[in-house]
């Protein structure tokens, strides 16, 4: 039963993480540039839901309070590709990550600014409602987190095999040249793909808020995510999953029976483990080119 | 009867006098020339010509510093390659380019991605595929899977598929072996005789264009040395001893350029 439940609640924040992966993956997919702001992009969602629905700020139910969070944060996404990163493309992959690590750094400074360092909480009927099987003890925001992700997961699996834009928007991935001759506006699938990110880190921060409590440092839960990306092999939808799964699943574990300390660390061994022994990641997508 | 004669010599695209740079570098010195409907027209040269630039300015990819391009009557110098493509313009660049992780289906699809109608579309797969029969049975193939000649069909085949007036090909025969060379020039024939395709055709393998080509032009560093029918310029000494390899006998077996005949 015990393992059940550290189970239950790896799957759970490894869902978060692996949100906040496919964020990365997209990125990096469409623009060739790792967005190291994505966890900060998700407090920033973290801290909009929690005002919007706090009874001594707007108080919003939230069923309107998600929309505009989610609309806010494709604003944000469009903002931070339109203002920033349209101006460097084409300058090397460490100028766009020093880039994005800045405005990181930016939008925790203005999440400080706008909402000071206290960790917050969701005013909602999510958060504290448990279930008991058994044993086996099951919160209501644990479930939504990971149903959640994976319709998330399965619908962005299906826009980008089988629609037009989502199809469209991997072939500017793989090759932007072609692209251009097919007669594909690039610059707007770009735009899409940072829209889509930021709606990610929205989704990532309503489902974390509803989890745990957030201040503006929860964004370098970024790197656990970016770690994530990594072992999932960077550059595969599916991967980033699957890397967040590991990532989640092996922390409550390595908390339980490993000394203290070790479950911080656990998902960098994993990173180094992989990186050892499958380079590419779990789910590399790689190809030579031929001449 | 004499309208009708210009209806049929007018050019479908025209470039006049057309300069580019990269940075610093004028890769393009006043580029003239001019291909009419249902033309063949080549254009041959050595590497660093400039003739794949040539080709980038006409697609949009690349912006004219000067002069201008002409589609019909139409000025189309600047315009996105979106827009290119719409007005029937397909550029299949050289080295293939192909999507590699999508399917052969999905890069197909791709080629159409201006168009709306979805059953024209099909229609226009069918065609693809009866000029490229080997495409449809790899259809659910991932394209980096391909040989390099299917590569070079899957190419052409999306490129058709935006149902251009004009296809501008950029070195198709790169890498292939002579038989496939022959195989795909002979299908880019029947596409111009049955499809009424257009092509201006960019390559190093100045016989194989020049047997396909109506017409041809020569480039050198960034300039039109030289042009003329395509029998005229197999004809042609300076064509013969520099791109065809062919030898005066009363020559050292050096080749200079000293000794060209013609110049301008």
């Amino acid at each position: 039963m015990e393992i059940l439940q550290l189970i239950f609640s790896g799957l759970a924040s490894g869902c978060i993480y692996g949100l906040i992966a496919l964020g990365f993956v997209l990125i990096y997919k469409a623009t060739e540039a790792v967005n190291f702001a994505q966890g900060d992009m998700m407090m920033i969602g973290s801290l909009s839901i929690i005002s919007l629905t706090s009874s001594t700020a707007l108080g919003l139910s939230l069923m309107v309070a998600i929309p505009l969070m989610l609309i806010l944060m494709a604003l944000i996404g469009f903002l931070i590709e339109k203002v920033f990163i349209t101006h460097i493309t084409g300058e090397s992959q460490i100028a766009i990550a020093i880039l994005t690590i800045a405005i990181g750094f930016g939008l925790r400074f203005i999440a400080g600014v706008i909402w000071g360092y206290d960790p917050q909480t969701l005013e909602s009927a999510l958060i504290g409602t448990y279930y008991n099987f058994g044993k086996l003890v099951i919160s209501i925001s644990e479930v939504l987190v990971i149903i959640t992700t994976l319709a998330l997961t399965l619908s962005l699996y299906y826009f980008f095999a089988k629609t037009k834009i989502g199809v469209a928007m991997v072939a500017v991935s793989q090759n932007q040249l072609a692209a251009y001759y097919m007669g594909i506006p690039v610059k707007r699938m770009q735009s899409l793909t940072w829209i889509i990110a930021g709606l990610l880190a929205g989704v990532a921060g309503f489902l974390y808020s509803a989890k745990s409590s957030v201040d503006p440092i929860t964004g370098l839960l970024g790197i656990k995510a970016f770690a994530a990306a990594v072992i999932g092999g960077f550059g595969s939808l599916p991967g980033a999953l699957v890397g967040g799964l590991v990532v989640g699943l092996v922390e409550p574990f390595a908390a339980r029976f490993l000394p203290v300390g070790y479950s911080h660390l656990m998902p960098y061994i994993i990173l180094v483990m992989v990186l050892i022994f499958r380079p590419h990641g779990i789910f590399s997508q790689t190809y030579s080119k031929k001449v | 009867m004499v309208h009708k004669s210009e209806i049929s010599n007018s050019s479908l695209l025209e470039t006049k006098n057309i300069e580019s740079y990269y940075g610093p570098i004028m890769a393009l010195k006043g580029v003239s020339l001019k291909v009419k409907q249902g033309q063949i027209v080549t254009v041959l040269g050595a590497n660093g010509a400039g003739k794949t630039t040539l080709l980038k300015n006409i697609s949009g990819v690349m912006v004219p510093e000067k002069g201008n391009i002409l589609h019909y009557k139409d000025n189309i110098q600047g315009f996105d390659t979106d827009k290119l493509v719409q007005k029937g313009i397909s550029h299949v660049p050289e080295g293939r380019e192909i999507f590699p992780l999508l399917s052969v289906e999905q890069n197909l699809n791709l080629g159409a991605f201006t168009r709306k109608n979805g059953s024209d579309i099909r229609k226009d797969l069918d065609v693809v595929f009866s000029y490229f029969p080997i495409l449809k049975s790899r259809l659910a193939q991932q394209a980096n899977t391909l040989s390099g000649g299917e590569q070079q069909m899957l190419a052409i085949g999306r490129g058709l598929m935006s149902r251009p007036s004009i296809m501008l090909l950029d070195e198709p025969s790169l890498g292939l072996s002579p038989i496939l060379v022959k195989e795909i020039f002979s299908i880019l024939r029947k596409l111009n005789k049955e499809q009424k395709l257009t092509i201006l055709l960019v390559e190093q393998n100045a016989k194989a264009a020049l047997d396909l080509a109506d017409y041809g032009y020569v480039m050198e560093l960034g300039r039109i040395v030289l042009d003329g029918n395509s029998t005229d310029l197999k004809n042609s000494k300076d064509i013969q001893e520099f791109y065809l390899g062919a030898k005066e006998e009363s020559q050292l077996t050096q080749r200079r350029w000293k000794n060209r005949k013609t110049w301008r």
